[in-house]
């Protein structure tokens, strides 16, 4: 039996929780609280510099792969796979 | 053997390849020549899109660009990154679902309307063909720069390449030479950055060289970097905001938005088999394109201090004209670089005032076509930046040229004016359609408008205010209608239009730009080029405001979105 409707609402609350973190390391880290994040030093890195030209690349990689495996899931759980 | 022996060697090796390719992957009918047969595997389709979507501007300009902007450079490399998190999540899966060929055809039928199909092909073919005049240029410029060939005789070499696989191959000859063309470039873009950092930090990563300690020293290089720039004046490297922290942030957010919308980036994931190949597909892109996307800002800041440390050797000596390197002498002949020794001291002084700084030009491009010889790597390595630069603009090339091609063919002559044309003849319409926008595209090279320069910022405006949110509210939102989402198209994309051309002037034409290009008459400092977000937000509201009060879209409309949303049921990609 599938259900499609808990299915789509399980989707958006997955698209959703992705999308905050998506926004909170390139607008959040990168642009919004990059001063206060440059007091903090990685090595030669301010941490806000680093996440504005390294970090939010790399989370944006891991995110995409996160959400393909997240909703292989539930396509499975709701019985909508292919 | 000379270098210019060598460039020849490496550029005609991977030409051979290419046509090689294309006479392995000749396509007899329309779904092959559309979407590739969907039968690409993601992985494939990953490094594909990779190559389609970093153009000339990625591989040449964008180091260089960061390189003098610093810390505001990050605008691009969180905008032309982010995209595809929006793209995986919010688009690709449920158009690989809906399965058919192009855009337009989806706002199409969604929007149960053919004016709202024209509407999409129209945005479709003014942002493509903007892109297109840049790679056009830049494979005249990247010919004319290495090999020391007539811009014009190289663009037309170009055109021939690109005519060759893209008529014969359709979509499929296009993606298999794209993967040949990342391993191209992407060989071409971090082999000089590898030995950078392993001469300035002795680390082999660029992206942890960038972080790391300068030979020898316990000093940071990016310390280094904003202590010199700084002492000349500069700003310091790893602050300097573009403008304010909110254009900033209007800007990343419309290249981000942007990328997800533009049309040739988009059919790449209708070529894969299935729904969740389309979204790890777009992971897979993403990883082939951040290895290039997070070598960038080191290249950008270590060839920006080899710079400033050719120009100041030792604090308070500057240059001496007679005594610069070989490459900086190889690169005035070009006239990229230009001094001027204004007061004669046979020293070249530069500094962030302009009183007093007397290096005349430098363009950004230098900072990565320059980086083999800076690096003194062997020609081959100089051979094969060649290589790469053209690969980076032939790969985007055939990616614009297909989607504009397929939306005529397709949306155009079998949407609208022949709907009962066969496939044998549409397949036809296609080519003749293909060589007819590398014929329009070569035109534009040969013949660049004024307005050239400014347009590739306009491809993004337009796709980001016009196609993301007519494409994301006809799956995120059953109760859109066509009168909604036709309004907020014409609606965003005329706010976008009408802003870049009070400002940059109409068709840039500066001096009918009636309310200047100052920053004070901005709209919340924002710049033109930043305001496709802007755009968007228009486009969203004024289609939620017209379709609230107008009729619901029919039952059978509602069945389709319930049908894109889940991924169960997935057909081939198909035109009819």
């Amino acid at each position: 039996m599938t259900n499609k409707k808990g299915y789509w609402r399980a989707n958006l609350r997955l698209v959703f929780g992705c999308m905050v973190v998506w926004f909170i390391v390139s607008f959040g880290f990168g642009i919004i609280l990059v001063e206060p994040l440059n007091n903090i030093r990685i090595g030669g890195y301010k941490l806000g510099f680093w996440f504005a030209q390294q970090g939010s690349i790399y989370v944006f990689v891991a995110l995409i792969f996160f959400y393909a495996w997240r909703i292989g899931k539930l396509d499975r759980e709701y019985g909508v796979a292919e | 053997m000379t270098l210019q022996t060598l460039t020849y060697l490496v550029v005609g090796a991977t030409f051979a390849l290419y046509i090689g390719i294309a006479i392995a992957s000749r396509v007899d009918s329309t779904n092959d020549f559309y979407v590739a047969g969907g039968g690409i595997h993601p992985i494939a389709n990953g490094m594909a899109t990779a190559a389609d979507w970093m153009s000339a501007a990625s591989f040449i300009s964008m180091a260089g660009l960061i390189a003098f902007m610093g810390y505001g450079g990050s605008v691009f490399l969180m905008g032309w990154t982010g995209g595809y998190v929006l793209l995986a999540m919010l688009l690709a899966p449920y158009l690989r679902k809906f399965g058919k060929f192009t855009v337009p055809e989806f706002i199409g039928d969604r929007y149960y309307s053919k004016a709202a199909r024209i509407v999409a092909v129209i945005c479709l073919i003014i942002a493509s063909i903007t892109y297109v005049i840049g790679q056009m240029k830049g494979i005249g410029v990247a010919f004319s720069r290495f090999l020391e060939v007539d811009y014009n005789v190289g663009l037309a070499i170009g055109m021939a390449i690109v005519f060759f696989y893209a008529v014969m191959g359709g979509m499929k000859g296009i993606t298999y030479t794209q993967i040949a063309q990342y391993c191209v470039l992407i060989l071409a873009y971090t082999i000089p950055a590898i030995f950078i950092s392993l001469n300035l930090t002795g680390n082999p990563f660029p992206q942890l060289g960038l972080g790391d300690t300068l030979v020898g020293t316990s000093t940071y290089m990016l310390d280094k970097l904003d202590q010199v720039v700084m002492e000349l004046g500069f700003a310091e490297y790893t602050t300097n905001a573009r403008l304010s922290l909110t254009n900033m942030f209007m800007y990343t957010m419309s290249l981000m938005i942007g990328t997800a919308g533009l049309p040739h980036v988009i059919i790449r994931f209708f070529t894969v088999p299935k729904v969740k190949d389309a979204r790890s597909s777009a992971g897979w892109a993403l990883v082939f394109i951040a290895i290039l996307y997070t070598t960038a800002p080191s290249v950008a800041a270590m060839a920006r201090l080899n710079f400033m440390q050719t120009m100041e050797p030792e604090p308070g000596q500057y240059m001496k004209y007679e005594e610069r390197p070989s490459w900086v002498s190889n690169w005035e002949k070009t006239r990229l670089l230009e001094f001027d020794d204004k007061d004669g001291d046979g020293r070249i002084r530069y500094s962030a005032d302009p009183e007093v700084n007397e290096v005349k030009k430098i363009d950004n491009d230098i900072m990565v076509l320059a980086n083999p010889e800076i690096a003194q790597l062997p020609n081959w390595v100089i051979a094969l930046v060649a290589a790469g630069g053209l690969a980076a603009a032939l790969s985007t090339a055939a990616g614009l040229l297909l989607a504009i091609s397929s939306s005529i063919s397709h949306d155009l002559l079998k949407g609208v004016f022949k709907p009962d044309i066969s496939e044998r003849e549409e397949l036809l319409a296609s080519r003749v359609a293909m060589a007819g926008a590398i014929g329009a595209a070569g035109y534009l090279g040969f013949n660049p408008p004024d307005f050239a320069a400014g347009t590739v910022a306009l491809a993004f405006g337009l796709a980001a205010s016009s196609i993301f949110p007519a494409l994301m509210m006809g799956i995120f939102s059953k109760r859109m209608n066509k009168e909604g989402a036709i309004a907020g198209m014409v609606a965003g994309l005329g706010v976008t239009l009408l802003y870049v051309f009070q400002h940059k002037g109409i068709m840039f034409v500066a001096s009918t730009a009636f309310l200047g290009d100052l920053p004070a008459n901005w709209f919340f400092g924002i710049e033109p080029n930043a305001f496709g977000a802007v755009g968007a937000i228009v486009n969203f509201s004024v289609a939620y405001a017209v379709s609230a009060t107008t009729a619901r879209p029919p039952e059978h409309i509602q069945d389709l979105v319930e049908e894109i949303r889940v991924p169960g049921g997935a057909e081939g990609a198909t035109g009819h």
